[in-house]
């Protein structure tokens, strides 16, 4: 029996700070700690402030998901209020929402995801040459055609909120800004051109007809375009068996409208679908480098440990759902939602291959919602109502972030912000172990990961942990 | 010339902002001017090991460092040890690898707000201790102090913004790399004038409003929004109206206050950030240069002369009232 310890950082192409240290014995992960090794502390400095002001700094917790930032303060905001924003506003808002997820998506593949396959260590696979082509940082054909299609749809956030990232158009009431008819034809022929983008080069093939895939098989078995490329290197790297999730999901529900989430919420538990309670939501302290005791965030503090003393290992809280982890993201949307693609693939748990073909779904369908929902704006009517917060209360915010589940938790007592409280997807994903001893959801999915005798930095566990695309900024904030 | 880039305590927004450069996209431009990444946490191959061998190359000489960007303040909590930033796998704070790797860089960049003066990452208390990269808000003196300098000479190159406009960043890049930087182009807070020499003020298409003080009350409305929505484009730098953003927009153009983020401490105004502050009903802040007497003067003759047409657009969400057309000539 041989042991080693690894500790790999800097954990780069995930957004943020990440360290992984890596109990290996026999050539596999025994145990993994994932630590979130940067702390700012913006639950502390919203105290005190007026509680619009949660527009202005959220987002800027997170320069990739500023817009979900907004959108989970704005909604905590509104429900404070108990009035729901113009119907044309939350409109305006799930279309840059949407954007931004699509954009968080298309920037994993292309730029953080698939650049390992360019590496030397494949070469010689039958493959290989065509991932250098496709993939290689920076030089990549297919990450050059991401970074200038990118540039150009997220023209629709600038168009409804001034700039990405970093907006303050969304509000409790609505957005700032009333699109004109001009303006929706304009991101009309945006997403057209997007569309061709899409279809010419991630899916090979119409948008629909890989949206509308109901079986695994046809979905792992897709040959055209760089979809067709990421699913023909997964089954040759056997990337379906590796990183496997406990089956739990959860998501919040993307795109609040009047008439429901475009994208349903719940929780799954290997093949049971259920109701989300964020009641049952805890924050564990135990293994982060935070005093206090377990709570609910309408309760929860931020008080960090400045000796950083063990057993902690991370700035992130643990939170889990009814005491358990769940896993949170697109695939886990894709599934509650109801896709029978996703939920055939998810169907004995998450594994690496399975978390990137949910994101490539969610893109063929985000598209498709953008481009009803463009043609669905009603340019003569209001996108913002008047929405006047109330002295004291408190209010919850969920959201759906490109990454998964987003809650902020606001408590107001005369006009100020009396307690603040964020959990970021990446925050359940990238959590530390709990009072159990338990391992949040990537410290267990690198349990039996592949290593190589001479690998300092395995690529199995590049695969995993990138394969959850965390946001490290966001997890700890 | 090589760019080394680090994500200190930010959002990495910055670096995403800067994936919106257009005609041509950022890949291109950098490539284009002879600039190439040693290494970027966003966007390079290497990860862990490989990158810890890359900075002990610059640290013992081995590699030399034209550009170290920053992206992010620096983290001196908790008690001055940096340790709220660990360079992840090294064992070393931000703050000691900044200040190892800064002297040895031919020209230091601060990319954002937080990485010049402290930024949001400062806000509320600052509870980790965030500090700028030569800056503590607006005092001089951050990570690195007051005299620093790099190996051309210059100081830090303080591109501020929350967050950056990615011009800002590839033309700040693209003037290094065509020995066009110097002192005489940054402002007295290290910005480069290029963008800092203009207000976001200037090309407002709000100025019509503001030249009447007819004022937008409610978000949502198209009034101007110094007078009572918090909006401070008279005072703050930035070419953000002339150049635009995302395709041509910026905060203003979408119908929300400009809060000054290309300065020291925006991220404390004192105020709501969408309040206008007021002394006995009258908005406190001027805008930049002019004279307190002949601002009130002037505002209260423009306010009484406000066109119906621009009374009446100032508080409605869409032009209700068209110019009025000029019919034949006599």
């Amino acid at each position: 029996m041989t042991e080693r310890s690894l500790l790999v950082g800097p954990f780069n192409r995930v957004e943020g700070d990440l360290e992984i240290r890596l109990e290996i014995k026999d050539g596999r992960v025994a145990q993994a700690y994932a630590n979130s090794p940067m702390f700012r502390g913006f639950e502390i400095m919203m105290l005190g402030k007026s509680p619009m002001d949660a527009l202005t700094i959220t987002p800027r917790i997170c320069g990739i998901c500023s817009i979900s930032q907004s959108s989970a303060a704005s909604a905590a905001l509104g429900s404070m209020a108990g009035l729901p924003p113009a119907p044309q506003g939350a409109l305006a808002a799930a279309i840059m929402h949407g954007v931004e997820n699509l954009c968080d998506h298309l920037t994993h593949f292309n730029l953080f995801f698939c650049a390992d396959f360019a590496r030397a260590a494949y070469a010689g696979r039958p493959w290989h040459d065509r991932a250098v082509t496709r993939f290689t940082a920076m030089e990549g054909s297919a990450v050059r055609a991401c970074v200038e299609a990118r540039a150009q749809i997220l023209h629709i956030v600038g168009l409804l909120g001034g700039k990405w990232p970093h907006t303050l158009a969304i509000q409790p009431g609505g957005v700032t800004r009333a699109p004109t008819p001009r303006d929706r034809i304009r991101m009309t022929s945006t997403l057209a051109a997007f569309r061709r983008y899409l279809e010419g080069t991630l899916f090979g093939a119409p948008i629909e007809d890989f949206a509308g895939l109901t079986r695994a098989a046809d979905l792992t078995g897709w040959t055209l375009g760089d979809a067709g490329l990421f699913m023909e290197i997964a089954e040759d790297l056997g990337l379906a068996d590796m990183g496997h999730g406990s089956g739990r999901f959860l998501s919040f529900g993307a795109y609040p409208q009047p008439e429901g989430r475009a994208f349903a919420a719940g929780t799954w538990d290997n093949g049971t679908l259920g109701t989300v309670d964020t009641a049952e939501i805890r924050e564990d302290l135990s293994h982060a480098w935070m005093l206090g005791e377990a709570r609910h965030p309408t309760e929860g503090r931020t008080d960090p440990d400045e000796d950083m003393q063990a057993p902690a290992y991370s700035w992130c809280k643990a939170p889990r759902l009814a005491g358990r982890t769940v896993e949170t993201g697109a695939l886990a949307r894709q599934v509650i939602d109801g896709h029978p693609a996703a939920r055939d693939l998810a169907a004995g748990g998450a594994n690496v291959r399975a978390r990137v073909a949910g994101r490539l779904l969610e893109i063929a369908r985000t598209q498709i919602l953008l481009e009803g929902w463009v043609s669905a704006l009603q340019t003569d009517a209001p996108f913002i109502t008047d929405v006047a917060l109330p002295d004291a209360g408190s209010g919850e915010g969920l959201v759906e972030a490109a990454r998964g589940a987003l809650g902020h938790w606001i408590k107001v007592e005369k006009g100020r912000i009396a307690g603040y409280q964020i959990v970021a997807p990446t925050t359940w994903n990238f959590s530390p172990r709990d009072a159990a001893g338990t391992p949040g959801p990537v410290e267990a999915a690198l349990e039996g990961a592949p290593v190589g005798p001479g690998e300092e930095t395995p690529l199995s566990v590049q695969h995993i942990v990138r394969s959850f695309d965390p946001c490290m900024v966001c997890t700890v904030h | 010339m090589n760019i080394l880039w680090l994500q200190s305590a930010g959002c990495g927004g910055c670096t995403m902002s800067l994936l919106c450069a257009e005609s041509p996209g950022v890949l291109d431009l950098l490539r284009d001017a002879g600039l190439s990444f040693l290494w970027h946490p966003a966007l390079s191959e290497q990860t862990g090991a490989e990158v810890r061998a890359l900075l002990a190359g610059i640290e013992d000489g081995s590699q030399t460092l034209d550009i170290l960007c920053v992206e992010g303040s620096i983290l001196t909590g908790p008690k001055g040890t940096g340790r709220f930033q660990m360079l992840s796998g090294t064992g070393r704070s931000m703050l000691d690898w900044v200040r190892s790797l800064a002297p040895l860089a031919e020209q230091v960049v601060a990319v954002g707000t937080c990485a010049t003066y402290g930024g949001m990452t400062s806000a509320g208390g600052n509870p980790a201790g965030a500090v700028g990269l030569q800056y503590d808000g607006s005092y001089p003196g951050g990570a690195l102090p007051a005299d620093f300098r790099a190996r051309s000479g210059m100081p830090v190159i303080n591109v501020a913004g929350c967050p950056t406009h990615p011009d800002w960043v590839t033309e700040t890049l693209l003037l290094i790399a065509g020995g066009e930087m110097s002192h005489d182009a940054l402002d007295a807070l290290g910005r480069p004038l290029f963008y800092a020499e203009h207000l976001v003020h200037h090309a407002c298409p709000k100025n019509e409003f503001y030249e009447y003080k007819a004022s937008a009350e409610k978000p949502g409305q198209l009034g101007c929004m110094m007078e009572h929505m918090g909006c401070v484009g008279t005072q703050a730098v930035g070419d953000c109206n002339i150049r635009g953003w995302n395709g041509g927009s910026c905060c203003t153009r979408a119908g929300y206050a400009c809060i000054n983020c290309t300065a020291p401490e925006f991220e404390e105004p004192h105020h709501p950030f969408t309040e206008t502050p007021k002394f006995a009903g009258i908005p406190v802040g001027l805008p930049s240069d002019m004279p307190k007497a002949w601002f009130m003067a002037l505002a209260s003759l423009s306010k009484a002369a406000t066109p119906k047409r621009l009374a009446e657009n100032a508080v409605a969400d869409r032009i209700e009232v068209p110019p009025t057309l000029r019919t034949g000539r006599k």
